[in-house]
């Protein structure tokens, strides 16, 4: 059995296969799960009680949701451009999902533990910004196009923080292999050295995701719904899953980068690394929904210049404080003395 | 050079997955959902409007701007990836080196900043 998976070219494709499908199911689901508890929570923040009615304690909402939706009737505009229109959804989705690839759950299990990790995962949330766009375009609505001009700039705009954000850690662990990155935390955990860098990425990862206070793509006073206002049915489904998915990825990414990834806290290295895991991604989508609770939503020329002014400076300084003193300190990994 | 290949065969596996989910979950949703399109129904939706024009016309320059500088500071990003990995094997000579890099980018993110191209009236 073990050489059958491990050495023939058909068992090593199964166990692929299997190992991507234990990883995408649980994902979906918790994806699934966390709008469930978005709503819940929404509900508790303004004292209603959120979904109750489907299944006990409106468990099977999510479900109920998806049903309905695959139920509805896919419009397509007739000025649209069909075959991108389609398109676009699935690009959303099916990046979202392929990130997934190279989350370690525990310690060296990732199911592509490739050695350049984050710079696969840079590249994949970059080219998020294509279904976006695309959508836009092809709806042919001034609304989605309008909404899509906004959603890339802010995207981008954030994109470079994040990017210096990564430089920071990066410095500290001395490697793009994300199970190496959890690994250099054994000790200290990056939230507590690299603390504003924390800040920063916090707060970049609610506008990398068009989410409040940062929502202004899909702000419905002004643009409706931005750029998937033409969206209906599965195919306004996929954005809302890419969306989900997205969300949960940059939880888990703000998981591995500053609080450990799958290293217990406090030495209760006795439950698994992969419960700490979906604790820290539950901690950080409970994080999205009190924001979105709390905060009223940004006006467009704040959200630039608080992209551009604030953490472009920010971050690049911090990247050269972070090098100096690992340089002056002699504390660089790899690092002869 | 196979090994290295046979790393990143998991992202084509995910790939494929995740193709094969979306593409059943929009195809199964217009086979068993009833499509019944009519003129009004497929016109690009205006607030109740009727809608008029074509959606592809000009737009802010602003966009287009914010895209180059994404453009410069994003290969910026790129460059220092390579030398936050090697920055303890290159020694106090990289650190400088890269130092002036990037006080070379800091002075033209100051020249855009005082012409106003961050500017969002």
């Amino acid at each position: 059995m073990h050489d059958f998976f491990f050495n023939t070219l058909v068992g090593h494709v199964l166990l692929v296969m299997g190992e991507t499908l234990a990883v995408l199911v649980p994902v979906l689901m918790l994806m699934a799960y966390s709008t469930y508890f978005e709503r819940k929570a929404l509900g508790a923040f303004q004292l209603r009680r959120g979904p109750n009615r489907v299944g006990p304690f409106g468990l099977t909402q999510p479900f109920a949701d998806a049903v309905k939706l695959l139920f509805k009737e896919t419009i397509i505009p007739a000025g649209a451009n069909r075959l991108l229109f389609l398109m676009a959804p699935a690009i959303t989705f099916v990046l979202a999902c392929m990130a997934w690839a190279v989350i370690p759950t525990f310690d060296g299990g990732a199911v592509a533990d490739i050695n350049v990790g984050i710079l696969y995962l840079f590249a994949i949330s970059s080219l998020g910004v294509y279904g976006i766009v695309v959508a836009g375009w092809a709806s042919n609505s001034k609304y989605a196009f309008l909404g899509a001009l906004r959603s890339a700039a802010q995207m981008i705009s954030y994109e470079v923080s994040i990017g210096f954000v990564l430089v920071c850690v990066i410095l500290c662990a001395g490697s793009l292999n994300l199970n190496d990155i959890v690994r250099a935390q054994k000790n200290l955990w990056y939230c507590v050295p690299l603390f504003p860098m924390f800040v920063v990425f916090l707060v970049s990862m609610l506008a990398e995701t068009n989410r409040a206070p940062f929502d202004l793509p899909e702000g419905e006073s002004e643009i409706v719904a931005g750029f998937f206002v033409e969206y209906s049915s599965m195919a306004f489904g996929l954005f809302f899953l890419g969306e989900y998915t997205n969300m949960l990825l940059m939880s888990a990414l703000a998981s591995i980068l500053f609080l450990g990834g799958w290293q217990a806290p406090f030495g209760l290295s006795f439950i698994p690394g992969v419960v700490w895991l979906l604790l820290k991604i539950c901690m950080f989508m409970f994080f999205y929904f009190w924001v979105r609770a709390t905060f009223p939503r940004y006006r467009y020329d704040q959200l630039m210049r608080l992209g551009w002014k604030v953490f472009l400076p920010l971050s690049l300084g911090w990247v050269v404080v972070t090098a100096g003193f690992l340089e002056v300190f002699h504390m660089l990994p790899g690092e002869s003395m | 050079m196979h090994l290295v290949l046979a790393n990143y065969f998991p992202v084509l596996v995910f790939l494929a997955i995740a193709l094969g989910i979306g593409g059943a979950m929009v195809g199964g949703s217009m086979l068993v959902a009833r499509q019944m399109p009519y003129a009004e129904k497929v016109s690009a939706y205006e607030c109740g409007f009727e809608a008029f024009g074509d959606a592809r016309r000009r737009f802010d320059v602003r966009f287009y701007l914010v895209a180059i500088l994404f453009i410069i500071f994003d290969l910026e990003v790129a460059f220092l990836f390579p030398w936050a990995i090697s920055l303890g094997r290159i020694g106090l000579f990289g650190f400088f080196s890269m130092l002036a890099f990037l006080g070379v980018l800091t002075v033209g993110f100051i020249y855009e900043w005082c012409k106003g191209a961050l500017e969002w009236e």
